[in-house]
């Protein structure tokens, strides 16, 4: 089973509330592969990158280290859509 | 943080009347208000943010729950309160499902890391099958309260 993962650290501002919580997850869904997330840092923890509840229990930062893995045959591309999204913002422009 | 930090006990709502998401939200926010957790006159424009984040995307996150949040200006502490409802209400849910229980949260401006941490302790204890069970059991103020307290001693 291919597998992709990207390291990434949450830069918007209001960190992994609801609303980005919830993008991460329907772009998640649009793959076939299992979607994990690992928070580093101080406080440990890790979710299915396809429950909102899970995700918004990261309680991610601005600053939070994030690993995201993917599994599956689609992982790699998985991985790219996901990561982009932090990239963007999650299009709050800070 | 505990969920007795934040959340208005003497605000809950065991019994709402409104079958209606925004009837349900206004009856939230009149509680806090009347037990005092409200800056005056911020009630309404408190209701209208609330609706406005709704109708931008559910907080109705499956499983029967909601978790309607919005920060105010005038808003100094985080501030919650929770509305349990026998019948279910229509919140637009991501399942589609009716909503029974409503964790409502009110943050400061400019405090994300606060706001945060108060998702991370409700989405954990919503996350437990028991908890939700209790919760849409809980038919008075007191069990309700009585069920945070055994949440936040890890119960």
């Amino acid at each position: 089973m291919p597998k992709a993962s990207r390291d990434i650290v949450v830069s918007n501002k209001l960190g992994l509330h609801a609303r980005p919580a919830m993008q991460f997850v329907d772009v998640a869904n649009q793959f076939k592969s299992q979607v994990m997330v690992h928070k580093g840092g101080e406080e440990p923890a890790e979710a299915d990158g396809k429950s909102v509840m899970q995700m918004i229990i990261l309680a991610a930062t601005e600053g939070t280290p994030l690993k995201i893995d993917a599994q599956g045959d689609d992982a790699e591309t998985a991985v790219n859509a996901l990561a982009q999204l932090f990239e963007d913002k999650f299009g709050e422009g800070e | 943080m505990k969920l007795k930090d934040f959340i208005a006990t003497n605000a809950i709502v065991a019994e709402l009347q409104s079958s209606d998401r925004d009837g349900a939200l206004r009856e939230l926010v009149s509680s806090l208000a009347t037990s005092g957790a409200l800056p005056d006159g911020t009630a309404d424009e408190i209701i209208t943010a609330l609706i406005k984040r709704e109708q931008n995307g559910s907080t109705g996150f499956g499983k029967g729950v909601a978790v309607p949040h919005t920060k105010h200006p005038k808003i100094t502490k985080m501030v919650g309160v929770i509305g349990r409802s026998v019948n279910g209400i229509d919140f637009a849910a991501l399942d589609n499902q009716p909503v029974y229980s409503v964790v409502l949260l009110l943050s400061p401006e400019n405090q994300p890391q606060q706001h945060l941490q108060a998702m991370n302790i409700v989405f954990t204890n919503l996350q437990k099958d028991m908890f939700r069970r209790f919760l849409r059991q809980a038919n008075t103020r007191e069990s309700i309260v009585e069920l945070l307290d055994e949440a936040d001693q890890g119960k």
